[in-house]
């Protein structure tokens, strides 16, 4: 029967080129427009990895309870093993040291008094090692508006507001005035190497970007850091990979009767982006939904007027005996045939438009070159195991549901009127 | 005979009788405060992942004037912080810089320690900023003491409500709880090892609890102690911070 109806939809293009058309372009836009709008809020919780959180994110239990505060004292500490030890174990993830840190940064006049004083608000990252991709990670590459990146412990990057506002240009010397994880007042001078535009409000008034083993130095954090950042090897947070690492690595390496001991937190888990991720949940359904729906009455409708415009070529099969029943099924089997052709070419094509805008994405930096906004400048699909049966649902499922409604009307006739109508 | 049994009766009694509020925080200030001391101490802070010892040598006259070097560890050395009125100077070795500190950050924490810049700095005599009033009697430390709540006659002092259980026959704070205006306890200050040192009595070991902080608080040892010694008039100058 199959072959039966293949041969017939091949042998007669008219029949089937049209609607596989019709379906292949509209699955290849469902399958093109979930991944892109998967990609692109995708890059946004990528951004916000890159930026704070890490795929995972390894504290102490007493600086994850209290990591609002950004408790330093509480920091993780014998790092460089507990490095070590994670390369062993996750040799395919990378983790980079961070500490967040505030303080006082106080500007000097000539004479070395204060000549000007802010509250900072300070990120401390892997800045000068040659292997290291910091400056991707936190965006930089694109924020810096005067001078260089630090390429020594003691220099740093002031954002362009914070600077202008203690009147300190790139060359001139500040004092960063802290606590040091003990507790201890900490008055450390830095130069300033380069200014940023940060993009957010709160950093582009105080913020400061400064190397790591600088603020290990200033903080009296040696082989220490507050948060450890783990990043997966997918180009974007691939949850159910970070539940797997979240999983074993509070197993092997947490203890919780000790406060002090590791404890690993999965982006999805927290606190700040496990609302962004539900609401990430909620749009992609929405907006595909909608796409979908409408895709859906477009495929319903070829369904429909593929049934209408074989209205004659059915009535001549119910003149030459062939039963209603036998009809309407053989019709629907088409349309199965149709919408599994179009769907399965739609959702090919889509994914390779989708593999191409993930492997090379859209580079807006040209266009974003003087917004002051820290967001990521290249946009990219993402392909996720929905992809390859999304488009099905409407391919499928619309093309069948306008033939079974088209079929109906073969019912409906008469087979007394039915030459009166042929000779029309 | 009858005069004997009376003054028997009531010797116990006109003993202990109960002074007002200004008397005991006149017998306190007279114990506490003085017109300049030179001081030696260690401060043993407990904290919750280690116990760090800082050493320091401080000069302070009355409340406006003070001057605090530190002297270990290694790390703090030489850090000296100078106080005139209300502003706060710290001058840092390492970084060569003279620093003043203002505002809020003169109730942060001092070197991580359950003290903050202010309570290093208040010296005052308590009668001047409190009001007290006597209002019962416990035993703290096998010591018979009062219990005086003070309240702060202006909105400058550090401490708006301070509960104090005053030694009966040394007059001195042996337990102190330290209060906000909203009544939440701040601190908790106990006072041991009282010493008598010419005609006052004072505390060689104080331990500070800052009950908003975790950790095991701060103990305050003082090593060695004069007062009313004269002191050169350059050590409260900013000059003698880079010396």
């Amino acid at each position: 029967m199959i072959r039966f109806l293949l041969k017939g939809l091949l042998r007669d293009p008219n029949r089937s080129r049209l609607p596989i058309l019709v379906v292949t372009a509209g699955v290849t836009l469902s399958v093109f427009a979930y991944c892109y709008i998967n990609g692109v809020l995708g890059d946004m919780v990528e951004f916000s990895a890159n930026y704070s959180s890490g795929h995972v994110k390894i504290m102490t239990r007493a600086y994850a309870e209290n990591k609002h505060q950004v408790p330093n004292d509480l920091a993780l500490l014998d790092v460089s093993r507990l490095r070590q030890r994670l390369k062993t174990d996750y040799p395919e993830m990378v983790f980079e040291e961070r500490i967040n840190f505030g303080g006082l940064l106080d500007a000097p006049d000539a004479h070395g008094e204060t000549k000007k004083q802010g509250v900072v608000l300070g990120i401390a990252a892997d800045l000068i090692h040659s292997d290291s991709k910091e400056l991707d990670r936190l965006n930089l590459r694109n924020s810096l508006r005067q001078g260089r990146f630090p390429e020594t412990p003691d220099e740093v990057l002031l954002s362009d507001e914070f600077a202008h506002k203690l009147g300190v240009e790139p060359g001139d010397r500040v004092t960063l005035i802290s606590s040091t994880m003990y507790g201890s007042m900490s008055i450390v001078n830095f130069v300033v190497s380069g200014t940023i535009d940060f993009g957010v409000q709160m950093m582009d008034r105080s913020g400061m970007i400064a190397d790591i083993s600088g603020i290990q130095a200033a903080l009296d954090m040696d082989d220490a850091c507050g948060e450890l950042l783990g990043f997966l090897p997918t180009t974007h947070y691939n949850d159910a990979a970070a539940l797997e690492v979240e999983t074993s690595f509070n197993q092997n390496y947490s203890d919780g009767d000790d406060v002090f001991s590791p404890v690993m937190i999965r982006l999805r888990n927290d606190s700040l982006m496990a609302g962004y991720f539900d609401f990430m949940d909620g749009v992609v359904g929405i907006i595909v939904s909608i796409f979908i729906l409408a895709m859906s009455v477009v495929l319903w409708n070829t369904g429909l007027i593929g049934g209408l415009r074989r209205y004659g070529e059915v009535g001549l099969r119910l003149a030459m005996g062939e039963g209603k029943g036998h009809i309407y099924r053989s019709m629907i089997g088409e349309a199965v045939l149709i919408g599994l052709t179009g769907s399965a070419l739609g959702t090919l094509i889509g994914l390779g438009f989708s593999y191409w805008l993930q492997e090379v994405g859209i580079d807006i930096s040209s266009v974003m070159k003087d917004t002051k906004m820290m967001i990521p400048t290249v946009f990219r699909a993402h392909i996720t195991s929905t992809a390859y049966y999304l488009g099905f649902i409407p391919g499928l499922f619309s093309m069948v549901l306008g033939t079974l409604l088209s079929g109906i009307g073969i019912y409906k006739r008469q087979t007394a009127s039915l030459f009166k109508e042929l000779e029309n | 005979m009858i005069f004997k049994v009376l003054f028997g009766l009531f010797l116990p009694a006109l003993l202990s009788a109960q002074p007002t509020g200004r008397e005991l925080l006149q017998k306190i200030d007279a114990n506490m405060a003085a017109k300049s001391t030179i001081t030696q101490s260690k401060m043993i802070i407990h904290g919750v992942r280690q116990t760090r010892t800082i050493e320091a040598q401080s000069w302070g006259e009355g409340n406006q004037k003070s001057f605090t070097e530190y002297l270990a560890p290694e790390r703090e050395r030489g850090t000296k912080m100078l106080k005139l009125d209300d502003q706060l100077w710290i001058y840092s070795p390492g970084s060569d810089r003279t620093i003043q500190i203002s505002g809020h950050m003169l109730r942060q924490s001092m070197m991580g320690s359950d003290l903050s810049y202010e309570d290093m700095m208040d010296n005052t005599r308590l009668l001047e900023d409190y009001d007290a009033v006597v209002i019962g009697n416990e035993t703290v430390d096998n010591r018979d003491c009062w219990i005086v709540e003070m309240h702060a006659k202006t909105d400058e002092v550090n401490y708006q409500l301070r509960k104090v259980w005053v030694d009966k026959t040394r007059y001195i704070p042996l337990k102190e709880e330290l209060h906000a205006k909203s009544g939440q306890l701040l601190k908790r200050l106990e006072l041991k090892d009282i010493t008598q040192m010419g005609v006052r009595w004072f505390p060689r070991r104080m331990i500070f609890k800052d009950m908003l902080r975790k950790g095991d608080g701060t103990e305050f040892i003082i090593e060695k102690i004069e007062f009313d010694q004269p002191i050169p008039e350059y050590r409260f100058t900013k000059a003698a911070l880079k010396k």
